[in-house]
């Protein structure tokens, strides 16, 4: 299967730090891959330069070439709010839009122009809902804030709000580290009706959810990529020392 | 190895580790002593044996306990879940070991009643303490790979058994031969015929250990191999 995303050569630094050295990875569309390592070993940032949100950091510089569906994405053409549409995220804290539920699903379909009547827009709102498997809970009031849901709910709301412009791959920067297991299992079962649909992508501490969810997992290891596998592979037999020390709770 | 940040953690894979090699030891120690029962004859020493495989039961029961504690509180990973596996499994395994011995020692007042009153104790019967030696060699080579997490040791291990294959064959036709020319002795020599095949089976346990020996310490299975011991009743 030719990758969705395919990271070459791919260095970022922070001014003078490097923070990621020389990574290349595929992520292709029918997988969850997860992203494993130590704090600080880069697989946020790596994470972030998927989509360019390392735009936002002044000192940050990224070389090598990131392409999706065989575009780069750091070309000038390249349009960065068309780029986070194709590339949604969903972030550790759940970070809904102080606005009605509604609305937090409804703005990025409507600021992206792909719904415009009314009808159309509710339908884009249920059926992305839906998917997020919110929907039976929040259907009868969803004028109601978003920020009045418990946690687990505004992370699904989150994950519907990617969802609702219709992307092509999910980044996830650690969903469940703020959720409790009710919520994370609820998160979880999402990713896997979704896995498919959207190639996703997953940063998590959580090894035993790492495990979990993905079918590819990649171990990141002071900036570097120390493996790159199948998840059944990784967690019962890596390849590299490093690997095994650290899924195995014997990191330094 | 690195030890693990969760010290206790290696606390409880070394108890695990430490429970298997006692067992192993036992087993040990139960073939030698039912072989040494049956060579003098010796029924007291041979309830003994049988008695005391309660004590390699017991280790089992307490090894599955904790494998299953390890699994449920510490999640092991990779080569430690590997080896927990390999150590729930080899415990069932030399478990086994342990009842051949006991099986053993269970004929000896069976074979010395056979003989009563007469003087027809068999010759063949001073080959079975070299094959069970044999036997017993192995098992203490497999446990010791264990303990070293030695792969080479485990596949020289199972190189054996087709030694032990070959021994067992020349046992039975002996002992075939025996029975056909000695009629008298069919009923004693049939309990050593059984002897042999659980000094056999033994080997073979031994053989499964070292397998899991091989799959704990690399994460693959042992390449299947002709062990080219297919015995004697197998060939036929």
């Amino acid at each position: 299967m030719t990758p969705k995303i395919s990271a070459r050569d791919v260095s970022v630094f922070y001014g003078a730090n490097q923070a990621i050295d020389h990574v290349s990875i595929d992520v292709t569309q029918d997988n969850v891959v997860a992203f494993i390592g130590p704090s600080g070993c880069g697989k946020s940032t790596f994470l972030r330069t998927l989509n360019r949100m390392n735009d936002t950091v002044p000192s940050a510089r990224v070389t090598g070439q990131i392409l999706l569906d065989g575009e780069d994405i750091y070309a000038p053409a390249m349009d960065v709010v068309q780029l986070r549409a194709r590339v949604g995220m969903v972030f550790q804290k759940p970070n809904p839009f102080p606005k009605s539920i509604y609305e937090n699903v409804a703005y990025g379909p409507r600021i992206h122009g792909l719904a415009t009547a009314r009808a159309d827009l509710d339908a884009m709102v249920e059926q992305s809902l839906r998917r997020a498997g919110l929907w039976d809970e929040v259907k009868d009031r969803l004028s109601d804030s978003g920020t009045a849901l418990s946690g687990g709910q505004q992370q699904r709301l989150c994950i519907a709000r990617a969802i609702a412009v219709d992307p092509e791959v999910i980044l996830m920067d650690e969903p469940c580290s703020a959720l409790d297991p009710i919520a994370t299992a609820k998160i979880e079962e999402l990713i896997h009706a979704l896995k498919g649909r959207y190639a996703i992508v997953i940063v998590t501490h959580n090894m035993q959810q790492a495990a979990r969810v993905s079918q590819q997992t990649a171990f990141f290891h002071l900036g570097r990529l120390v493996e790159f596998g199948r998840t059944g592979d990784i967690f019962t037999n890596p390849r590299e020392e490093r690997t095994r020390d650290y899924i195995t709770g014997r990191y330094g | 190895m690195v030890e693990h940040t969760v010290k206790a953690f290696d606390a409880d894979i070394g108890q695990l580790r430490g429970m298997i090699s006692q067992m192993g030891g036992l087993a040990e120690d139960a073939i030698g002593l039912a072989m040494q029962a049956l060579a003098r004859p010796d029924p007291e020493l041979a309830a003994r044996v049988r008695a005391d495989d309660k004590a390699i039961d017991a280790i089992e029961a307490e090894v599955e306990r904790l494998a299953v504690r390890i699994i449920a509180l510490r999640a092991p990973m990779a080569v430690d879940l590997r080896e927990v596996v390999a150590a729930l499994k080899i415990a069932a395994v030399v478990e086994r070991i342990g009842d051949y011995a006991k099986n053993i020692a269970k004929r000896v007042p069976m074979i010395a009643s056979t003989n009563e009153g007469g003087d027809h104790r068999i010759e063949p019967i001073s080959l079975l303490p070299s094959m069970a030696r044999m036997a017993s060699d192995m098992v203490r080579r497999a446990l010791d790979a264990f303990a070293a997490r030695d792969a080479e040791a485990a596949i020289r291990v199972v190189e054996s058994d087709a030694a032990l294959d070959d021994f067992y064959d020349s046992i039975f036709r002996t002992l075939v031969t025996y029975m056909v020319e000695n009629p008298r002795t069919i009923s004693q020599v049939a309990h050593l015929l059984f002897v042999a095949k659980n000094l056999e089976r033994i080997g073979d346990h031994a053989t499964n250990v070292a397998e899991m020996v091989y799959f704990a310490a690399t994460g693959t299975q042992m390449a299947d191999r002709d062990r080219g011991g297919a015995n004697f009743e197998d060939k036929r």
